[in-house]
């Protein structure tokens, strides 16, 4: 009997105990959540219940239903953009990861010098973009531009690099390898300072080349890092567009145009806030993909090494 | 590691990193000297400093500064306090719902502001604070990677040392003060660095929401300066430039280290 209310007391103590760490703990949360919830979570859901509308002439819009993917799905720039995003991706990405193991194996040595390489690799990606394409922009000006000058010395006429359909991709592309590769190298300079010395050390010992130990134990104990930056890199290359504002405007005839920035010019420029919604929906969808990709398959990865 | 190095490998290194830096030595050698030597690289070209102070004169880059400045501090101290609060319910608190609380936090990190600018956009012309600073801020103020990263920092201190804090009768908000904030305090800094040079270079948001002089940063600023249909030469364009980059270029030349290390930090998400 008394066992009875002594237990019943320790239990409602308990319970009041847990309601009141609960009450301390969405009180701490309130503010963070609040901005969460205004400028991440429902922007989300807006946008989805805003892509089965259409803005009319007169700025007011009307419930269509699936109409606006219809059209989406008929616009070339649409399909243009995406299409650019992906050969974006595929230009920038291996080859900044390449560069950017190449730069921290590098950097992780004892070379004379070391500091002022790492400093040297590391810097673009401190600087803003769009300073960045100021730069740039100067490098790829027709006949005036450095890179024109340096084909005048060989005797080449001058060419329009970002307003040729044909180069201005290539362009950009060079561009962001030499802003990101840095980044990335950062990440494979804390791998690499984290593995064992060890196995290269018995592998000279084994008498294994240099080429041969980096094959076949290195390379692939940087397996997680490398998925990790590839991912991230992916989520990059779909948010990187500060510099079409200053060198391309998405042209000529829209061969630089990719996805966010035709939502910045749909919503922005054409004033049709309801496409851009459409648009940002297929932009979400690419997102989380990467997301779920990220979180289900890569942490497995990286929390097994 | 450490292992002996080739010489032709030590060239290719150093061939690397003087093209990685061309650029930014190209910034400055037009930024210093007058526009006919811009693009001409002879090396007795006389130095000068007019390019900036004329890039300052035709563009209110005082104001654009100033500007910069307060929204870095604003989103940092937002940031910092917002994410310290979630951070240490998420870290030390047990209560029901958190798991998808945290779930709907990490959300943030694949889709940020910078992707729903349409509905963001909106949401600040509902608030009435279009071309305002704090129209800038106030997306980034929740971070959810200052909020992971800190809740991971927390809960790697002793509770020991909250028990003891605990005795000498110190509540929930004391001990976050006295032992938790302290103890994280290399995260700040990293957390910190990471943040105001995302925030200084940011620009595509900042162009949406602002359109005057009185709210726009910087980077929004230069690009309106260096619009080719302005007609300012280069010279004065790598001025304004190099003046948009110079603070965060130099305060990342004197805390290289710390810059290191912290983007390490925050790589491990």
């Amino acid at each position: 009997m008394s066992d009875q209310l002594v237990m019943s007391s320790v239990a409602r103590q308990a319970r009041s105990h847990a309601w009141w760490n609960a009450v301390n703990a969405w009180l701490l949360l309130l503010p963070a959540a609040v901005l969460l919830l205004a400028f991440t979570h429902y922007p989300i859901l807006a946008t989805i219940r805003h892509s089965f509308f259409i803005t009319r002439r007169n700025g007011t819009e009307a419930f269509v239903c699936l109409d606006s993917y219809h059209s989406m799905a008929a616009d070339p720039i649409f399909w243009r953009a995406l299409a650019n995003n992906f050969w974006f991706a595929l230009g920038t990405i291996p080859t900044s990861i390449a560069l950017a193991l190449l730069m921290a194996i590098w950097v992780n040595r004892n070379m004379r010098g070391r500091g002022f390489l790492r400093l040297a690799y590391f810097t673009p990606t401190v600087l803003p973009m769009i300073a960045v394409a100021n730069i740039w922009l100067f490098f790829y000006t027709p006949d005036y531009g450095l890179l024109d000058q340096l084909r005048g010395l060989f005797g080449f006429g001058g060419w329009n690099w970002l307003g040729d359909p044909s180069t201005v991709m290539g362009c950009l592309i060079v561009m962001v390898i030499w802003k990101e590769a840095g980044f990335f190298m950062i990440f494979y300079l804390a791998a690499l300072q984290q593995l064992s010395p060890d196995l290269e050390e018995a592998a000279a010992v084994e008498g294994a080349s240099r080429w041969y130990t980096f094959r076949r134990i290195t390379f692939p104990l940087l397996m997680p890092t490398t998925l990790f930056v590839a991912i991230n890199a992916v989520i990059n290359s779909f948010k990187l567009v500060d510099h079409l504002v200053i060198m391309t405007k998405g042209g000529p005839n829209n061969a630089s145009t990719l996805l966010l920035y035709y939502i910045y010019e749909v919503a922005f420029t054409f004033q049709d806030s309801a496409y851009a919604a459409t648009l940002t929906v297929v932009l979400l969808v690419l997102l989380s993909t990467v997301a779920l990709i990220k979180f289900g398959y890569l942490d497995r990865r990286i929390h097994y090494q | 590691m450490n292992g002996r190095t080739h010489p032709l490998e030590a060239v290719a290194a150093w061939l690397l990193a003087l093209l990685w830096l061309a650029p930014l030595a190209y910034a400055f050698w037009s930024a210093l000297h007058p526009a006919a030597y811009a693009t001409s690289f002879s090396l007795s070209a006389p130095w000068t400093l007019e390019n900036f102070a004329r890039a300052w004169h035709q563009a209110p880059f005082g104001r654009y500064y100033l500007n910069t400045v307060i929204l870095v501090v604003l989103i940092l101290i937002g940031q910092l306090v917002l994410s310290t609060l979630a951070a240490y319910a998420f870290a030390r608190f047990k209560f029901k719902g958190s798991g998808i609380a945290f779930a709907l936090v990490l959300l943030q990190l694949m889709i940020m502001p910078d992707v729903l600018i349409v509905e963001n956009y909106r949401m600040i012309g509902k608030l009435g604070l279009l071309d305002t600073i704090p129209a800038i801020a106030l997306p980034y103020l929740a971070s959810a990677f200052g909020i992971f990263l800190l809740r991971q920092t927390f809960k790697s201190v002793p509770l020991e040392l909250v028990e003891a804090a605990r005795v000498e009768g110190a509540g929930p908000l004391q001990i976050l003060w006295r032992v938790y904030v302290p103890l994280a305090r290399p995260t700040y800094v990293a957390f910190g660095l990471v943040s105001v040079s995302y925030h200084w270079n940011n620009f595509l948001w900042p162009l949406i929401v602002t359109n005057s002089v009185e709210a726009r940063p910087l980077t929004v600023g230069l690009a309106v300066f260096g619009a080719p249909e302005t007609g300012v030469d280069w010279s004065i364009i790598t001025a304004a430039t190099v003046m948009t980059m110079a603070p965060l270029l130099f305060a990342f030349l004197l805390f290289q280290r710390q810059f290191v290390q912290s983007f390490m930090r925050a790589g491990i998400r």
